[in-house]
């Protein structure tokens, strides 16, 4: 594979893999659906247990 | 004495078949050694799998039996946060003897010790408090938050042992070869080819402990400060193997050649270079914040969705930005122009990320007035906002050629790596110390105070001098007079900068002193030592402490 061959498929093809990418990060994000996950989640460090595994 | 416990245990089976090659391959080396600096490597190599075989098959210290009182392994932690204090202050203590030979050349130069000249000590420098002190920090915390988040034990057994120790011995490794002269020559990247495959080792088994971990987790979703200390790990993997790609002129020698050559090789450097920032000092470190910041505030993540779409930019952001360092070179023009945009375009990630954790603070910003470890956390969200600020500013190409080379730069690294990578981390073990030592609270809140005010002086010194100095120095170099000649020698230039390397030591010694005090109060903590006034009854008003 000559340079311009790796240049064109980075600058195509690549292109649309990472945007099609990122895209989808951003409906994951932004899904409505996992609003009740993710208001779980942003709890996660408070809802630690203690260290020999008993429930505060 | 017996060897204990090791029957059928694969994990110690593979750490001492690792430890054996070494010695073997290190032997070979010592044997073949074609100079001095080289010999002693390798026989610092051959003593630490030699120590390491006897710490793994229990002839020295407990051998592999692992401590499963608690849920947790809690015990390589507590080593990580004595490693990170200890470095730090080495890392810290280097750093300020190099800031007085610039301040005082003729004082702290010593002609018949050639290994304390500045060009060893830097790497030194910048190794120790990047790579010995964070590097121990973003493992050691790795370590402790990803089994809180996953509410699995660390898994490998003894693999996160090796992890840490193994860590160790890079760092003996690459920082003594600094001082006989070894290195790359690659910035962040000195450590010659033997020390990088060390590493390599090490990190690939790093890896592997944290993915095993989150593979058992109990908590169906991965919570984000896992995401970035993943992204940190396996991104360091990439840019580590890609960039030490040399070859070395024989099995006998510390030298190699890279296998890039002119601005390839350069562009290969910067390109893992500033991703060394990215996704070491920034994606590792906002894991920290992501984790404590709630913890220590005890309020939830201010926007969850934010945190992921805040991931998910930078990763994508920052592996271009890497060409802003190659400004007016051989560099083709639009890779520059690359690099400058990605770069701007890092303000949306950078600032979502800082608004994401001050926002946490919501509900509870009361607690900045009362808490000094909370404070400390936030303030290096500050920091982290006015240095990624900063940072795409200087990467526009006119105005990198006013701050290039000057030491602007060098107030720019510092404003990031003292405010935002120090601070957040030595916030992180404030709040570590008491909960792993199992301490109702520090030893002494005032003496938190204290390194904070201390710190954020120093902080301010080192930065309002370099800025001052670096925009001087940088205006001098480009002024011609009337017939077109420079206004300036370079070494008036040079002279223009002693009051400011003054300044800047100064500031770096009061950023060491906070450090010292940080060290005595979290061995007291450690020590479980309550101070004179609480014995006597009262009781000051207390931090949150959440593991009680």
């Amino acid at each position: 594979m000559t340079y311009e061959d790796a240049s064109h498929i980075a600058q195509t093809w690549g292109l649309v893999l990472l945007a099609v990418l990122f895209a989808a990060a951003l409906v994951y994000a932004l899904w409505p659906a996992n609003r009740e996950k993710f208001k779980r989640a942003a709890h996660a460090p408070l809802a630690d247990e203690d260290e020999d595994g008993r429930q505060d | 004495m017996a060897l204990r416990n090791i029957d059928g245990r694969a994990d110690v089976a593979g750490i001492l078949a690792i430890l054996i090659v070494t010695l073997f391959l290190a032997l070979f080396g010592a044997s073949r050694a074609a100079d001095a600096a080289f010999a002693i490597q390798m026989w610092t190599l051959i003593a630490a799998t030699l120590v390491g075989t006897a710490m793994v098959t229990g002839i020295l210290g407990r051998g592999p039996s692992v401590d499963q009182s608690s849920r947790y392994e809690n015990g390589v932690v507590k080593a990580g946060v004595v490693a990170s204090m200890f470095w730090g202050i080495a890392g810290l203590l280097v750093g300020v003897i190099i800031a007085l030979q610039l301040a005082f050349p003729t004082v702290f130069y010593f002609e018949e010790w050639g290994w304390t000249n500045f060009g060893r000590m830097r790497p030194l420098h910048t190794s120790a408090v990047i790579f010995a002190f964070g590097g121990n920090v973003l493992i050691a915390t790795s370590f402790y938050v990803v089994q809180r988040t996953c509410r699995a034990r660390l898994a490998g057994g003894l693999w996160p042992w090796f992890v840490f120790w193994g860590y160790q011995l890079f760092i003996l490794l690459a920082g003594t070869g600094y001082l006989l002269g070894v290195t790359e020559g690659r910035e962040y990247a000195e450590p010659p080819w033997y020390t990088d495959i060390w590493l390599t080792v090490v990190w690939v088994a790093y890896l592997l402990v944290f993915l095993a971990t989150i593979w058992k987790r109990q908590e169906k979703h991965i919570y984000v400060a896992n995401w970035f200390y993943l992204a940190f790990i396996v991104t360091i993997a990439m840019l580590h193997l890609v960039n030490n790609l040399t070859i070395p002129v024989n099995a006998g020698s510390w030298f190699s050649y890279s296998l890039f050559s002119g601005v390839q090789d350069a562009l290969t450097q910067w390109w893992y270079g500033h991703n060394a920032v990215g996704f070491f000092l920034t994606a590792g470190f906002l894991a920290i914040m992501y984790y404590f910041i709630p913890k220590q505030a005890d309020r939830p993540v201010y926007s969850y969705r934010l945190s992921i779409i805040h991931f998910w930019a930078l990763i994508f952001l920052y592996i271009w930005a890497g060409p802003h360092h190659l400004h007016y070179t051989a560099l083709p023009q639009w890779a520059q122009t690359l690099g400058a945009t990605f770069s701007i375009m890092l303000w949306m990630p950078s600032w979502g990320g800082m608004i994401n954790g001050l926002m946490t603070l919501s509900g509870a910003w009361d607690k900045l007035r009362t808490d000094p470890v909370l404070r400390m956390l936030v303030v290096s969200v500050a920091f982290y906002g006015m240095s990624t600020f900063e940072g795409p500013v200087m990467s526009i190409r006119a105005v990198n050629s006013l701050s290039h080379y000057t030491d602007w730069t060098i107030g720019h690294v510092h404003s990031g790596a003292l405010g935002w990578v120090g601070f957040v981390s030595f916030g992180a073990l404030y709040c570590l110390v008491p909960w792993l030592w199992k301490r109702a609270r520090l030893y002494s809140n005032a003496l938190v105070e204290w390194h904070f005010w201390i710190a954020t002086i120093g902080i301010l010194l080192y930065i309002t001098s370099m800025w001052v100095a670096g925009i001087m120095q940088g205006l001098m170099w480009r002024a011609y007079n009337e017939l077109g000649f420079l206004e300036y020698s370079f070494v008036e230039t040079v002279e223009a900068m002693h009051p400011y390397y003054i300044i800047r030591a100064l500031g770096g010694l009061l950023y060491l002193g906070g450090a010292l005090l940080m060290a005595y109060n979290l061995w007291r903590t450690a020590r479980g030592d309550v101070p004179a006034r609480e014995r006597a009854g009262d009781t000051p008003v207390t931090a949150p402490v959440a593991a009680e």
